[in-house]
């Protein structure tokens, strides 16, 4: 196998045969082997971490989210077909469970996980393939190598969307999302926002439809299951327990379920050093300080003033927007005060939208996006702000 | 005094001039790529907005508002239709006085905001805010509001616009969308991160 890479290098190289297809050839040698390039002589770099790495280790620490995402989904459709007793389900996701003798029995896990793989999987290899795509595109035409960001992007990007949404509806959006919101701007590392994240504000906003609303939560066609959000707004009462939430048993966008996956996450992220512990700190504490204004504010007419903040922590897609979208370490505020304000930005604003605005009743994904807009901003006064002091400490 | 409040915020976020009416765009786009020069013309927007928006409204009820003459004489007069020429003539005297002014007492500051002064008596969100403020019929005191909010957010906007482009100094854009082509699809981000707000009602 290395020989095959070594015995074809030329082709690739300057000058050879098959000179343009070099990022793709790099990308697959690269992913096998060692990088082509290290680092020589004296530098800054204690190890030898880089973006390959980094992007592995966030799939790692997203492996729970998905594997729950896998079983949940395919729970929730199963709990909601033996409650509707629905029979002679149609279509090919069907034909298949049927063809394979499966079942539909929520009591088994097997059957669970086979019903939600057969709708993770789908959307995850069309957002696969569409993030690859893109990246490979504009990395053969631009010549510049092929970023491993894109595995992470097309993983997130599916884990914060619910089971239901149409596949071509994901696709166009991830494209809208990744062209726009990272190749125009010459790829990983020099965008502002996140990807993901976008493409997921992009499908919101043109098709709201599809992916908003009571039918869109649980894989069962025409099952309405209201979120545990929604019905908070509307009546004031959960229809989950804390701890289903805590632990995901509960209908919502595949991989966001679960906070004790989310959790899983954040210590994997924090262990290896990659997900900024400030940001998750400083965001969870402007959740629960934000939360715990309007308690004590209280209002009559609007329910979510009484929502506690355990349960802020717990439901929606809080914990999975803190533990994998805001620390995002291309779009978050770079400085290490800059990233306090920046997580307390990204708390505040979700606590802010989920209570006091009516048109969307989940508001973290929206909130990491808004700081994204506003970490440069952060970063250059806690920048101003040290060399002023600094100014006044040697003038002294 | 809650209502103020509101307006105050709205103004600010929810109806923010430049990232949810897109008014401003030549400055917005021209004069954002420091945020130092960002940070003054912000300031001046502020400045000349809430100073601006009240005065056209003082000059709106009490002189082209249908009916307004008949202090004068004139109950059945409507001078409406000369309102947009009138608004944007008493902005540019505004802001020559302003100026004129700023030269004589504030030296200092004259010369920070040095040529956005002059710069945004021809900004559309200056006319824009005095527009809106007759559409929706402000009070006097609404107007006051109604100016300084719409003229931070106007500020906020262009700040972050900066900020965000200190840092796109290291992107690497196709050369047909360097310069001017990747503001605008920064402005377009920009504004549907806004639209996190757009729904809340005060």
């Amino acid at each position: 196998m290395k020989k095959f890479f070594e015995k074809y290098k030329h082709l690739f190289e300057k000058g050879g045969k098959y000179e343009r297809w070099y990022p793709v050839f790099e990308m697959a040698d690269t992913f096998l082997y060692n990088p082509l390039h290290r680092t020589k002589g004296t530098t800054h770099l204690r190890d030898g971490i880089d973006l390959k790495r980094i992007m592995i280790t966030v799939v790692v620490a997203l492996i729970p989210c998905t594997l729950m995402a896998l079983y949940n989904t395919g729970l929730q459709a199963n709990l909601a077909i033996a409650s509707t007793g629905a029979e002679n389900l149609e279509g090919w996701r069907h034909a298949l469970i049927r063809a394979m003798g499966v079942g539909y029995d929520p009591h088994s896990i097997g059957a669970d996980f086979f019903h939600g793989a057969l709708y993770f999987l789908p959307l995850y290899i069309a957002t696969l393939a569409v993030g690859g795509f893109w990246e490979l595109l504009f990395s053969v035409i631009r010549k510049h190598e092929i970023g491993e960001a894109f595995l992470v992007t097309s993983l997130l990007y599916p884990l914060i969307l619910p089971p239901t949404v149409p596949i071509w509806q994901a696709m166009v959006a991830l494209s809208i999302g990744l062209v726009l919101g990272k190749e125009v701007f010459g790829g990983t590392g020099r965008n502002f926002i996140n990807p993901a994240l976008f493409a997921r504000a992009i499908l919101f906003f043109s098709y709201p439809a599809g992916i908003t609303g009571d039918t869109a939560w649980v894989a069962v066609d025409g099952y309405s299951y209201a979120t545990p959000l929604a019905t908070q707004s509307l009546s004031g009462q959960m229809n989950v327990t804390w701890m289903d939430a805590f632990l995901g048993f509960i209908p919502g966008s595949m991989g966001e379920t679960s906070a004790l996956a989310c959790l899983f996450g954040a210590a994997v992220l924090i262990y290896t050093g990659i997900g900024s512990w400030r940001i998750m700190v400083s965001s969870v504490a402007g959740l629960v300080i934000i939360t715990g204004l309007f308690n004590v504010a209280g209002s009559d007419t609007n329910y979510m003033f009484s929502l506690t903040p355990d349960w802020h922590l717990v439901i929606g897609g809080f914990a999975f927007a803190t533990v994998f979208m805001a620390t995002d370490p291309v779009s978050a505020a770079y400085t290490d005060k800059g990233k306090y304000y920046y997580g307390f930005l990204i708390g505040s604003m979700t606590a802010l939208v989920r209570v006091v605005n009516p048109a969307y009743p989940e508001g973290a994904m929206l909130a990491v996006l808004f700081a994204n807009i506003f970490a440069p901003l952060i970063d250059y006064i806690v920048m101003r702000a040290n060399i002023a002091r600094r100014a006044k400490r040697y003038a002294a | 005094m809650e209502a103020y409040i509101s307006l105050f915020i709205k103004s600010i976020f929810i109806e923010n001039m430049a990232l949810s009416f897109f008014l401003g765009m030549c400055t917005f786009i021209a004069v954002s790529k420091k945020v130092e020069t960002a940070f003054g013309l912000g300031v001046a927007v502020v400045v000349v907005q809430a100073i601006t928006v009240p005065a056209n409204n003082l000059l709106y009820r009490f002189v082209l508002k249908e009916g307004a003459l008949a202090w004068a004489g004139f109950p059945d007069l409507d001078l409406g239709f000369i309102g947009l020429v009138t608004y944007i003539g008493l902005i540019a005297a505004i802001v020559q006085i302003l100026e004129m002014a700023l030269d004589k007492y504030v030296p200092s500051l004259y010369s920070a905001l040095g040529i956005f002064l002059p710069l945004i008596t021809v900004n559309c969100a200056i006319l824009g805010g005095s527009l809106f403020m007759v559409q929706r019929d402000y009070s006097f005191g609404e107007s006051v509001v109604f100016g300084l909010g719409s003229g931070i957010g106007w500020a906020l906007a262009i700040v972050t616009m900066a900020g965000i482009r200190d840092r796109l100094k290291y992107a690497d854009t196709p050369r047909g969308l360097g310069g001017m082509g990747i503001t605008f699809i920064t402005a377009g981000i920009m504004a549907i991160a806004f639209m996190l707000f757009s729904g809340i009602k005060l």
